[in-house]
């Protein structure tokens, strides 16, 4: 029985199905933000190849707007580790959340 | 939440001391994680490693790793890790410094680290000006770029670093930058693992300084030109690699040097072998 592909909203146009799609599901990452550290470079709200992030209306202690994981993106993240490895400041981590 | 978060390089950073100094823009801080990243993959356990610096904004690494680490003079951070790393061979010594320190005032000690092939890893973050005294243009300020004391432009000829490595005989010579973390990372870990001097230029934006005097809006514009204007070539000529991206030449990036050279601490070593044995 061929299973049908499940097209999550974070996935690209497929051009041409992998025989074996239905065996791989997309990784899930859960985004942890120190914001008292973060300095406003926007490296990661950048970089994000999902744009997950975004400067949010607060202000920390230093003055800076921290960012933020957008509120109609919250499933989106990939787990792929760009924020964390771009961020400058230690600021940003993200852990890979185990799919049932 | 109410566990407490850490993040996952919390036991090798010194956490107390965050935020740190450096500038919104500033690369340093993922050269730090890249070099952390390298660590934990090593093997080499964490109280083996030490981290040695001169003076300057990539001084203020060693202060922010939870490592043994020596902040020295300027200019002076190979000849203390080559005494350090002779009288404990153990000892896996990185020296990380800016290129102002180890190229300027520091140069020649570069030159005789890199001659001899000491067994040390030294990781140069270019930013293309000296950061810390309000972007004064160096010996790696790019031809016709703009600097506080150039406003008209340089017109100095910039030092081509892998090159002078790889004249010097230096075991292993890489290029990044740190829109690199990736291939970075990697670099510095093969580097760990090699015997010899072992050189490592990362080039890193400097946002208030050298970004700002050439029309950087924010790091984020002059990371993306680093990123639009660099190309990976791992057999490039080092020759033909000098840094020139105001004319349209792109940034070479790469693995450019890995060859087998006796190191000193090897030579050393198999004389004092020698000598107790009774030979001359």
């Amino acid at each position: 029985m061929i299973k049908e592909p499940k097209i999550s909203e974070n996935q690209r146009e497929i051009w041409r199905e992998p025989v074996n799609f239905g065996r791989f599901a997309v990784p899930k990452g859960e985004i942890h933000i120190f914001p008292e550290r973060c300095k406003e470079c926007n490296y990661c709200t950048n970089y994000c190849p999902n744009q997950v992030l975004e400067r949010s209306p607060e202000v920390n202690v230093y003055g800076y707007h921290p960012v933020r994981v957008r509120e109609d993106k919250k499933d989106s993240c990939v787990a792929c580790g760009m924020c964390q490895s771009i961020c400058p400041d230690f600021a940003i981590f993200v852990k890979e959340v185990k799919i049932q | 939440m109410t566990e407490v978060e850490y993040h996952p390089k919390h036991e090798l950073i010194r956490e107390e001391r965050f935020p740190h100094v450096w500038c919104p823009g500033c690369g340093l801080g993922i050269e730090l994680q890249c070099y952390l990243n390298a660590l934990e993959k090593s093997g080499i356990p964490q109280n083996n490693h030490v981290l040695v610096s001169g003076i300057g904004c990539t001084a203020r690494i060693p202060g922010y790793a939870n490592l043994d680490t020596y902040h020295t003079t300027h200019g002076r951070g190979l000849p203390f890790a080559t005494g350090m790393k002779i009288a404990n061979p153990d000892l896996k010594v990185t020296v990380i410094s800016g290129d102002g320190d180890l190229f300027n005032i520091g140069g020649n000690h570069f030159i005789h680290a890199a001659r001899r092939n000491m067994d040390l890893l030294v990781i140069c973050s270019n930013n293309f000006n000296y950061g810390m005294t309000g972007g004064q243009h160096g010996s790696t300020t790019p031809l016709t770029s703009k600097s506080a004391s150039t406003p008209y432009g340089n017109i100095e000829p910039t030092f081509n670093l892998p090159y002078i490595a790889s004249a010097l005989g230096a075991s292993y010579v890489a290029r990044w930058t740190v829109m690199h973390p990736r291939q970075l990372t990697k670099s510095i870990r093969t580097a760990m693992d090699v015997k010899g001097f072992a050189f490592i230029e990362v080039l890193s934006p400097c946002p208030p300084n050298f970004g700002k005097f050439n029309g950087f809006k924010d790091g984020f514009e002059e990371m993306e030109f680093y990123r639009k204007s660099s190309v990976v070539q791992n057999d490039a000529k080092l020759e033909d690699i000098s840094i020139d991206p105001f004319h349209g030449k792109d940034i070479v990036l790469g693995d450019f040097v890995n060859r087998k050279r006796a190191s000193y601490i090897t030579l050393e070593h198999e004389l004092i072998d020698r000598i107790r044995g009774g030979g001359q």
